[in-house]
């Protein structure tokens, strides 16, 4: 059976309950919430209550006036329970009042000590002693991390301190948090070694788009409500940008855009666009995987072809001449101006059909859709929208600049019902001092770990275990690495602080690594840590960040933190003071000087230390404020008590994120060359099937929270993979059984999910998952920029069990509504 | 296919007005608002034994509609004509469920072929033979399923749901 709460009713909100702005951090839309707060032994009635409606009476759809359970907890607020609803802003322009599947269980994923929700997550600081991880206090596991960082950094030295942390906004980022960290590693240190939270490097996930001038998120959301055409390429919003897709893209289609998805599977978004604009107004481009490239240089050659550009804009805006920067070690495609690019992207349509899949025709109707003037002469509006589909697949820099190249031919950036944008997973909020020191290509630390890389590794909020590639060589190696040191310090036992710094050093000097685990819970790469340091969520503290259309707002914190969790900038200044304090008592007082400058009391105070310090006109009042709606950055004003914003990037048409003086855009001069990353064509022609992979709406990210929620892991107990039925039947596969999935790199589980849409051969497994990690069975492979390929791998799959009680219980129907 | 669509707007209208009959949803239903509402403060609440049909009125795979815990509260009642876990009557396979969306609310309607309740609103689907989960959707709960008692004349009783309904802070209304 289901999982149900059996709650029959709730307490209700009192007239006068506290009110707090909240930006669900549960994704990059950022939906606005209010959380309300109030003392436990008081409550409203049904005739006084938060909003003045009747509650005896039944509410209609869409009511204000109604929240879930999965809305309402109870925690801590200044040491005292209190009540606390969380529940969707009807004022928030991002979302109208729609809540999604994450975000509407924002509340029952705090942690409550009274209603035992998300125990999992740390307290406090916690130390490896006596075989097993001790509580301990602040300053006692600062000062273990301290004097084991400072036997291996020096002045001019810092490369045996691996860092992996988190650039995110919303969760636990955040511009307070990328800037403690960042000062820390990036001001105080110049650490190399370093990458960030989903990738095995530190690099853009969107070089291309940022070397041709177009800073990949600009436009805003509105601009799909007035566009004629929605290009989604690689991207399912309807699942991981829920409320994008329902507040703003169905809104473009009511108002008769027409949608042009390239996708080589048939998604949820597919489906409820077909619902929406109806199947003749949307076109499902099932390419085939990885000839992403060859699409986007077909369309462009064509639309070239056909003159359907935008010359004026290509004239003013566009370099003009030949190359403007050669491909070489750090750009793995020249770019240049329209004319060159159209010379080396040419691609006939029959090269292009054959490369994809598709069909001549379906190649030309998308051309159509996208660029080819209405029957009045007048000009197509066409937003794009991308994200992983090519972020993390087959030539990153040529998928992404080849696609750019058909939004600047066309004059779709910088202008209403345009954009070329990526949509984002987590919240943005990054601001950090330069990284130029890492280089480009960055290290890659992952596989630098592999091959003994790295002596003291702090990891903030990374699961390499779960999200990495290679995972299941990755795990292996780390696993013995951090066990050598566990196994000094098990030695040790007893011994003076001194004597077990001793102990450690020895044992990374043999090849061992000292693990420094900030988190929010005991994650899986968390279990070979030395040290874990419990860090906190927005919410628990205030937090400023931006979503994908740089709408800036602030969440105020409506409870306490867990435990003595602090937040991440907090933390980081910790580790400042402590590295200072350790450096000065061994006489190195030069580079203890630089670890100066950490004395923040609260999160604001590392605000105004970073980005407050480039955007001056920012401060938390101004954005308490601007509430909910908050501003789109950059901001470049404060006039009338308001934040000024910039709605739209580029309205001037003038390009500026590559930093050339010109304001140029460039063009991609990348020519389609089939599987760019090493092994995966090999991986391909000795694995049956393809393994597709990614999020679900259910699950955010690698399900930390989620693994600690009943409602979801009652849906899905272990990761699907979605499998052809005809495919399963051969098999001898039953919906819930469980399956393997291996190949040359290593193995993983799921259960088995038959998916009728699902092409044979072709599977969906979702990423990230606690107890079946899909990066154990992704080959190391990487483009020249060190971006993973995680969407091309390949595997043979076997049965491994009956369906276990857990997976015989649940749903095995299609996810395709009918009505 | 389109007709639940516009089967849809009428019944958010006549919810959103509060008066019950015109979408035919109240045929069933027994339990005056009065007696439903009258509630002392327990730690539980109460919930109506109300009286739905009996199972001679119900044709396999054909949805009945009801209203429980009282008529302002739509539902169905279903004879699914397999056995599922949770099912009531002597063939263990009848089923009660709210069809008001947990996500915002609209009105869902039943797909016979694959026994899922369907939501318009954004398109969230619930099945039928697994104690109402949420197949693929928005909301964070499963569907409200009603505790449902056969007694030895066929007649069918509701006595309870197992989350919120949609539209009320308290399943019995109270006030
Ligand atoms: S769409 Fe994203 S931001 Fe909005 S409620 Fe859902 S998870 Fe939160
Ligand atoms: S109201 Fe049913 S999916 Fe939103």
């Amino acid at each position: 059976m289901a999982y149900k709460r059996n709650i029959d009713r709730l307490p209700i909100i009192p007239a006068g309950a506290t009110e707090h702005n909240v930006t669900c951090h549960y994704c990059i839309v950022g939906c606005g919430y209010k959380a309300y707060t109030w003392p436990l032994k008081t409550q409203g009635t049904t005739d006084s209550n938060w909003i003045g409606e009747d509650l005896s009476k039944q509410q209609g759809a869409d009511t204000k006036a109604w929240y879930a359970p999965s809305m309402y907890n109870v925690v801590k607020q200044n040491g005292r329970d209190v009540h606390l609803v969380i529940k969707p802003d009807v004022a928030c322009e991002v979302n109208s009042g729609l809540g999604s599947i994450r975000g509407a269980r924002m509340a029952e994923n705090r942690r409550s000590d009274i209603l035992g929700t998300q125990q999992q997550r740390l307290t406090d600081p916690l130390v490896w002693r006596y075989g097993t991880w001790q509580p301990t206090s602040w300053d006692d596991a600062l000062d273990l991390v301290a004097r084991v960082t400072a036997r291996v950094i020096d002045k001019d030295n810092e490369d045996d301190l691996y860092v992996s942390m988190f650039d995110h906004g919303g969760s636990a980022g955040g511009y307070e948090n990328t800037w403690g960290t960042g000062k820390l590693y990036f001001q105080s240190m110049k650490v190399k070694h370093c990458r960030i939270h989903n990738r095995p490097a530190y690099n853009s996930e969107v070089h291309s788009s940022r070397d041709m001038g177009v800073d990949e998120l600009n436009y805003n959301y509105a601009d799909y409500e007035v566009t004629d055409t929605i290009f989604l390429v690689g991207t399912n919003p309807m699942e991981c940008q829920t409320n994008l897709f329902l507040n703003h893209m169905v809104k473009g289609m009511q108002n008769g855009a027409k949608v042009v998805i390239s996708d080589p599977r048939r998604t949820v978004t597919v489906d409820s666009c077909e619902q929406v604009a109806g199947a003749e107004n949307v076109l499902h481009l099932a390419i085939k995987p990885g000839s992403d490239v060859a699409l986007h240089n077909t369309l462009f050659t064509y639309i070239a072809d056909q003159g359907w550009v935008d010359a004026d804009f290509i004239a003013k805006s566009t370099f003009q001449g030949d190359v403007a920067v050669p491909a070489d070690s750090a750009h793995p495609a020249a770019l240049g101006s329209y004319e060159a690019a159209r010379a080396a992207c040419r691609m006939s349509l029959a090269d292009g059909a054959a490369a994809t899949g598709l069909t001549e025709a379906q190649i030309i109707q998308a051309a159509e859709w996208i660029a080819k003037p209405k029957e009045d002469g007048s000009r197509r509006k066409c937003v794009t929208g991308y994200e992983k589909g090519i972020i993390w697949g087959n030539d990153n820099y040529r998928a992404i600049g080849s696609l750019l190249n058909i939004a600047l031919a066309t004059g779709n950036v910088g202008r209403e019902g345009g954009g070329c944008c990526r949509l984002g997973g987590h919240q943005e909020g990054y601001y950090r001092p330069s990284d130029a020191h890492v280089g480009r290509p960055a290290p890659y630390i992952d596989q630098l770990i592999i091959a003994g890389g790295g002596k003291v590794h702090h990891i903030w909020a990374n699961d390499h275990y779960k999200t990495t590639l290679n995972a299941a060589e990755f795990k292996r190696v780390y696993n013995r690495r951090s066990n050598m040191v566990k196994e000094a310090m098990d030695a040790r036992a007893g011994a003076t602080r001194e004597e077990l710094v001793d102990a450690i050093v020895a044992a990374i000097n043999a090849g061992g690594i000292f693990s420094v685990n900030v988190d929010i819970i005991h994650s899986q790469i968390g279990q070979a840590a030395h040290v874990i340091l419990p860090a906190v969520e927005s919410g628990e503290m205030n937090l400023t960040s931006m979503n994908g259309e740089r709408r800036l707002r602030l969440t105020e914190k409506y409870m306490d933190p867990p435990g003595s969790a602090r937040p991440d900038c907090l933390i980081a200044a910790g580790m400042a003071q402590a590295l200072e304090r350790v450096l000065r008592e061994e006489g190195r007082n030069d580079y203890a000087d630089q670890f100066k400058g950490f004395d923040w009391k609260t999160e604001e105070d590392a605000f105004m230390d970073g980005y407050h310090q480039a955007n001056p006109e920012v401060t938390y009042d101004r954005l308490r404020a601007m509430g909910n709606n908050g501003v789109l950055e950059p901001v470049v004003g404060f006039a009338d008590g308001k934040l000024v914003g910039t709605n739209r990037l580029y309205e001037d048409g003038v390009f500026t994120r590559h930093g050339r003086e010109d304001g140029k855009a460039l063009f991609c001069m990348g020519e389609w060359r089939g599987w760019q990353a090493p092994g995966k064509a090999q991986q391909q022609a000795n694995h049956r099937f393809f393994i597709n992979n990614g999020r679900a709406n259910m699950n955010w990210q690698n399900w930390f929270l989620d693994q600690g929620n009943e409602f979801v892991m009652d849906r899905f107990p272990v990761p699907f993979i979605q499998i052809n039925p005809e495919d399963m039947a051969e098999l001898g596969i039953k919906p819930g059984d469980m399956v393997e999935v291996y190949n040359d790199v290593g193995a993983t589980q799921a259960l088995a999910y038959p998916e009728p849409t699902a092409k044979r051969n072709e599977t969906f497994m979702v990423f990230g998952a606690p107890n079946g990690a899909q990066g154990n069975i992704v080959n190391a492979g990487v483009n020249e920029l060190i971006l993973p390929n995680y969407k091309a791998t390949w595997a043979n799959i076997r049965k491994i069990s009956d369906a276990t009680p857990a997976s015989a219980a649940v749903s095995y129907k299609s996810w395709e509504v009918e009505l | 296919m389109k007709c639940n669509r516009l089967v849809d707007v009428g019944r958010r209208q006549f919810l959103r007005g509060g008066v019950l009959g015109a979408a035919g949803a109240a045929a069933a239903t027994v339990m005056p608002a009065a007696q439903a509402q009258a509630q002392t403060a327990r730690a539980l609440v109460d919930y109506p034994s109300s009286k739905l049909a009996n199972i001679a009125d119900l044709k396999v795979n054909e949805p009945m509609d009801i209203g429980y815990p009282d008529a302002d509260s739509p539902g169905i009642l279903l004879k699914l004509g397999t056995a599922v876990e949770g099912g009531a009557g002597p063939d263990g396979d009848i089923v009660a469920f709210s069809v008001l969306c947990p996500h915002k609310g609209f009105y869902m309607s039943y797909h016979a072929a694959d026994k899922t309740l369907n939501c318009p609103g954004h398109f969230s689907r619930f099945d039928c033979e697994k104690g109402g989960q949420q197949v693929w959707g928005h909301a964070t709960q499963n569907l409200p399923q009603f505790a449902l008692r056969v007694d030895d004349k066929g007649d069918i009783y509701a006595e309870g749901a197992d989350e919120l309904i949609y539209g009320r802070l308290s399943n019995v209304l109270q006030g």
